[in-house]
């Protein structure tokens, strides 16, 4: 499987694998059975953006316009598609 | 109860995908949460597998359930401690038949709710009922490929409801989540196992070993397998991860007895795992209820905010500070913890000593002692002694001191 991530591809949660807001952890998380993982701001950021339409240049491209701030993190966007994809979190919509 | 392992295992897993989860238990004081909440709703079970880890004592606890408003009350409460995984299980969960109503709550609250099942009570209108109630997955148990091991360690007629109710749970759009446990009648057919759960399309299977708690701490010596089985069951686990090209995730659940370390039990006293069982009490792990003076909250006279972070159970073995030599100046102590207490306590007497699994325990003898009796075919020759309500009964009024007699409580 190619792993290498385009800026056109359509990423979007894998098949029961639940997103939400944890209040009692104050982060976002994703559920699946058996586990859970709490995702860092930035991340959760990322992944609450797959909506099933938005490619990854547009997370990308929304991503620095809400952080105008943060410094190359274009790479860091990537960066967390590759871990998300390798972990099978999300997949190709 | 149809999962030997689900305390160690489920919480590991939770924990090892969970990056930056703060679980560091080392110090005596920690910001813990109950993560994980395990509601054991009834001990009843048409089953009666000779590996359950259910109390031996367990028909005290089938006439005294907590009823649906209490398991609903008891799930919000816990929710808002911040229980994210809630797993339903028993016993056989779908002997009750509030379960739908159950399961509507949990969606509503927002957990990521199990069903933890045999399968034997599942028909269509039920999984129905729980798919459009926003059930999240259903674990169901296989217990081998042969319709003859199945049906000998279950002690019943189940191996072709088995297969049909994999086929419905598949059919209605959830994972399939196999849990299989291994002991001695199944750990040579691990290859043939793996294919059947990849032929059946599961997305997860857990190879629990048995772990000796319960009914299977009775029927030790007729359960264990060889370490040499063991180690070959790792193999051919190994070998089919690496060359079937199936992309099920297998969890191997390595058994305590044959390593020199004991588990993290629970992840820890009091981290993650909170039990509410079928009457009720609140318990930091399954077999908690095992310990000599202890006094155990329950949801029907105590909020279960206070059980979890104030009570004197969930505190007695948080972090390391109750320790005693040679866990206390061990270098390992923050890995495991001491070990499982419930272990200890059962097998030593002590339930502050070290867990005898642990090769610097001074108590070790114990479990290779352990390991010989079920080499000892005299031993290993004696009948397995069923789950089931009338063994029960016996366990209760004293008999069946043969079997566990050297033991500190009852298992």
């Amino acid at each position: 499987m190619d792993n290498t991530i385009q800026d056109s591809d359509i990423y979007t949660l894998s098949m029961h694998h639940r997103f939400q807001w944890e209040e009692a952890q104050n982060s976002y998380v994703i559920l699946f059975p058996e586990g859970m993982v709490k995702l860092h701001g930035g991340a959760g950021e990322v992944i609450k953006r797959l909506d099933g339409k938005a490619t990854v240049g547009d997370v990308v491209a929304d991503l620095k316009a809400t952080f105008p701030d943060a410094e190359n993190i274009e790479k860091d966007i990537i960066g967390m598609f590759e871990l998300a994809l390798s972990k099978a979190w999300i997949r190709k919509a | 109860m149809t999962q030997a392992s689900l305390g160690e295992s489920v919480v590991q897993k939770t924990i090892h995908a969970t990056q930056t989860q703060n679980n560091g238990v080392a110090a005596s004081v920690t910001q813990t949460q109950p993560l994980w909440l395990l509601a054991e709703v009834t001990y009843r079970c048409p089953l009666h597998c000779a590996f359950c880890y259910n109390p031996t004592d367990y028909d005290k606890h089938t006439q005294n359930e907590l009823t649906t408003e209490q398991w609903i009350q008891a799930l919000r409460d816990a929710r808002k401690l911040g229980a994210i995984q809630l797993g339903i299980s028993g016993g056989e969960p779908l002997l009750r038949d509030d379960i739908e109503e159950i399961v509507v709550e949990a969606r509503k609250l927002g957990y990521y709710s199990n069903l933890i099942t045999s399968g034997v009570g599942l028909t269509e209108k039920r999984i129905q009922a729980f798919k459009e109630g926003g059930l999240d997955h259903i674990q169901l148990s296989m217990h081998d490929i042969t319709e003859e091991i199945n049906n000998f360690i279950t002690n019943t007629k189940t191996f072709e409801l088995k297969k049909k109710v994999a086929a419905m749970i598949k059919s209605h759009g959830y994972p399939m989540v196999l849990n299989v446990v291994i002991h001695r009648y199944n750990i040579g057919h691990m290859k043939e196992i793996l294919e059947m759960a990849d032929a059946l399309g599961a997305e997860y299977i857990e190879l629990a070993n048995t772990q000796y708690y319960g009914w299977s701490l009775v029927n030790r010596s007729q359960l264990m397998p060889t370490k040499e089985q063991v180690e070959e069951a790792e193999r051919i686990t190994n070998e089919f991860r690496e060359k079937s090209g199936s992309k099920m995730k297998i969890f191997f659940v390595v058994p305590d007895y044959f390593s020199d370390r004991p588990k993290k039990c629970m992840n820890g006293w009091g981290e993650v795992f909170m039990i509410v069982t079928a009457n009720g009490d609140v318990l930091p792990c399954h077999s908690a209820r095992v310990l000599p003076n202890m006094q155990f909250p329950n949801v029907k006279d105590t909020d279960l905010g206070w059980s979890w972070k104030d009570s004197p159970a969930f505190n007695k073995y948080r972090g390391d500070s109750w320790m005693k030599e040679p866990c206390r100046t061990c270098d390992e102590k923050e890995k495991d913890l001491g070990g499982c207490r419930c272990q200890t306590f059962l097998l030593t007497g002590d339930a502050e000593a070290a867990d005898p699994v642990c090769s610097k325990s001074p108590h070790h003898h114990l479990i290779e002692q352990a390991i010989l009796d079920s080499r000892n075919p005299a031993i290993a020759a004696q009948p397995i002694v069923f789950r089931n309500d009338k063994n029960s009964k016996r366990i209760i009024a004293g008999e069946l001191k043969d079997r566990i007699g050297e033991l500190h409580a009852l298992p």
